[in-house]
């Protein structure tokens, strides 16, 4: 079938695309000098290496045979694919690349990359390593309401995970500071305030599309199994904990300063507990 | 007699031990006082900045003189034993010492190489030492000298373009970790020089307000003017941190003016915004221990050489030219250093007296005309005589006294009085005199 090809296309793809990222981060050549800073204002960055530019255009092509994967699918199957485990991690997958070519564009921060194409190439791993047949659809599945819940629920997954890497990356900046270490990748990486605040704003991103998600989900639950709330259903209480999670992670930084290495901390607890949801119930 | 000079500075040793070794300038004429008080020692200077103290001699003999130099040091500081000092020490003689010197006014020695304030403060250790009269007719040569080298380094390489300086590093670092300067607030601890430059860095760099605090509160005034700033009561600094990014520190206070129980209730205060102390001061006035409190980055001026050592790549190309600069006045100065020398000033001044007795007996022979060998024999003698007389006591005292304590003085003078310099620089390329093992 096309979208198996186009799928595994993808995966070298982003294989390719994880490596030249990851070479980068030992490439003194986007270095930032001490001069050249000075004379530029922050967020803009120095020219790109070519290991650089190619890790971009190899990515880009990753994801064009991503994207048409992802709509092969939907045509052979004739449904929104995200009902199993392999369809929702290939769409996050996706989903991170595509933020990704969006960060990038907009802040031309080239380290990005290195901290997010080994998550989607891990997550496309996984996903091809579960079984991807096409099925026959359970009725239930196959309401609209079920689309719109599988598609907000994933795409705030997918803002939790950029909160998470601009997370990962500010306690990484932040030892190189304490520490005073100034390697190549301090130099890559921008700066605290900016990490902070992509960790701001994907979690005011990711949590109403998380809420949209749950609350979808109550009305397809409403719709196919005549009820809001199913007792004692474990996914239902652990979506909720994780709502609660975040809604408690965004009032902690507006009202008692949960912010900096403390909002980089939680962001890093929060997506790991969701992927540990996501992967255990599915 | 030698010039030698003896050291400690940021690569050699530690902040902990550099911090024990500044002498401020009120502790600067004592300690003079006692350096020039060693018999050994002839002329003395002292150069103490946050970076290095050197001191810089003519001594009598050169391993006696380092001794000399070394004890100086050890009695300045008895708490930190010998053993823990002598690695410290560098130690230099004749033209090593005079590059080291050079490279240091040049600025090619500093923490950040072409930085402007090391000039400032040579020229300040000079006047102390000119003022004290722990100089002589050497060191002030010597001085006069480093300072017009420093400033051909200065003019004809680019070692001080794209100025950097301590200041200039902790924006940088300031940048990393809050982004864009524009609304960030700093506060200035001690409006010395050094903060006020660190200020100028950070206003031309998008700082829009700046507190300061200084224990004169007319200077904090003055300041604020200058930099649309607030000035703050000194009592007031703990406080006024909480409204502040950025804390700039550069006191004269001998002791630690902010711990770790002031810092953890600002960052409280702050709801964990981040802060960014940089410590200029030596000794350093905030705690180190800071540093490990969450969202807390602490710089004190060692933290800022390793943040700038990256830079220095790029001047190194430079450095090396200023080096080939520096060579060549090493070369003109031990032209006049040997000419100190009696023996060599002995003949250059026989030299000169003799050609002249000679260029005035052929003037003489052209105008009386052809003359007996007796007649002839009678005129040199005559001449010989008038020209050994007239000598005979500039000649003496030189022999006599060219070792004494004014020795120096009246060998400069004797060069001087008589214009030897063209006869000096003439003998020496003729290799006339001796090479002479100190330069």
């Amino acid at each position: 079938m096309l979208n198996v090809l186009f799928f595994k296309v993808t995966l070298l793809f982003y294989f390719l695309g994880t490596s030249f990222f990851l070479f980068n981060l030992w490439d003194r050549k986007g270095e930032r000098t001490w001069g050249g800073a000075l004379s530029e204002g922050d967020g803009a960055s120095p020219p790109s290496s070519w290991s650089q530019k190619l890790a971009v255009w190899v990515t880009g092509a990753g994801f064009i045979f991503h994207t048409l994967a992802l709509v092969t699918r939907i045509r052979e199957s004739g449904y929104i694919p995200f009902t199993n485990l392999h369809e929702a991690i290939s769409f996050f997958s996706w989903a991170i690349v595509l933020a990704f070519f969006l960060v990038e564009f907009r802040y031309g921060i080239d380290v990005l990359g290195s901290f997010i194409l080994p998550l989607a190439f891990l997550s496309l791993v996984s996903a091809a390593a579960l079984p991807n047949e096409v099925r026959t659809l359970d009725p239930t599945l196959k309401t609209i309401w079920f689309g719109i819940h599988t598609t907000l629920s994933l795409l705030g997954i997918v803002a939790f995970a950029i909160a998470f890497i601009a997370g990962i990356m500010y306690l990484l900046q932040e030892s190189f500071l304490k520490s005073k270490q100034f390697n190549s990748l301090y130099y890559k990486l921008p700066s605290l305030d900016l990490l902070d605040e992509w960790n701001k704003k994907a979690i005011l991103l990711g949590f109403p599309l998380l809420t949209l998600g749950i609350i979808s989900g109550a009305l397809w639950a409403q719709y196919s199994l005549g009820s809001f709330w199913i007792p004692n259903n474990p996914k239902q209480a652990l979506s909720l904990g994780t709502w609660f999670f975040y809604l408690m992670v965004l009032h902690g930084r507006i009202t008692i300063g949960w912010r900096a290495k403390k909002a980089a901390h939680l962001a890093i607890i929060g997506f790991v507990g969701v992927i540990f949801i996501f992967v255990t119930l599915a | 007699m030698n010039i030698v000079i003896v050291g400690l500075n940021h690569r050699t040793a530690p902040v902990e031990i550099r911090e024990r070794f500044s002498i401020s300038e009120k502790q600067l004429g004592e300690a003079l006082y006692r350096l020039k008080s060693d018999p050994l020692i002839e002329e003395g200077l002292i150069l103490s900045t946050c970076n290095r103290v050197e001191v810089c001699a003519v001594v009598k003999e050169t391993t006696q003189g380092f001794e000399a130099i070394k004890n100086f040091f050890i009695h300045y500081q008895p708490n930190i034993s010998p053993d823990v000092l002598t690695p410290c020490l560098y130690m230099y003689a004749a033209g090593d010492g005079l590059r080291h010197l050079f490279r240091v006014a040049a600025s090619l020695d500093s923490m950040i190489i072409g930085e402007p304030q090391i000039l400032g403060q040579i020229k300040e250790a000079f006047d102390q030492a000119i003022l004290h009269k722990t100089t002589g007719v050497i060191l002030n040569k010597v001085f006069k000298k480093a300072i017009s080298v420093a400033k051909r380094v200065r003019t004809e390489t680019k070692i001080a373009e794209n100025a950097v300086s301590i200041s200039f590093a902790a924006v940088e670092l300031a940048k990393k970790i809050f982004g864009k300067l524009e609304r960030k607030s700093a506060l200035l601890i001690g409006a010395g020089e050094m903060a006020e430059l660190a200020a100028r860095h950070f206003v031309a760099n998008g700082v829009q307000s700046i507190a300061i605090a200084n224990r004169s509160y007319e200077r904090s005034l003055e300041l604020a003017k200058e930099f649309n700033g607030v000035p703050v009561k000194f009592e007031d600094h703990v406080a006024q941190m909480a409204e502040s990014d950025i804390v700039l520190c550069s006191t004269g206070a001998p002791h630690y003016l902010i711990g770790v129980d002031e810092v953890s209730k600002v960052i409280g205060v702050r709801r964990n915004k981040p802060i960014f102390f940089i410590d200029i001061s030596v000794p350093r006035n905030i705690d180190p221990a800071i540093n490990k409190l969450d969202n807390v980055f602490l710089y004190d001026i060692d933290d800022l050489q390793l943040a700038v050592e990256t830079n220095l790549r790029a001047r190194e190309r430079e450095a090396l030219k200023a080096d080939k600069i520096i060579d060549e006045e090493i070369e003109r100065f031990s032209r006049w250093f040997k000419s100190l020398d009696a023996v060599p000033m002995i003949v250059a001044l026989r030299d000169r007296a003799e050609e002249i007795r000679q260029a005035e007996i052929e003037k003489i022979l052209g105008k009386l005309g052809p003359l007996t060998p007796a007649q002839r024999e009678a005129l040199e003698s005559l001449t010989s005589s008038i020209v050994n007389k007239l000598l005979h006591s500039p000649l003496t005292v030189l022999k006599e006294e060219a070792h004494s304590t004014n020795g120096n003085m009246i060998l400069e003078a004797t060069r001087k009085l008589f214009h030897l310099e063209e006869v000096l620089s003439k003998l020496d390329q003729e290799k006339k005199i001796p090479p002479e093992e100190s330069l």
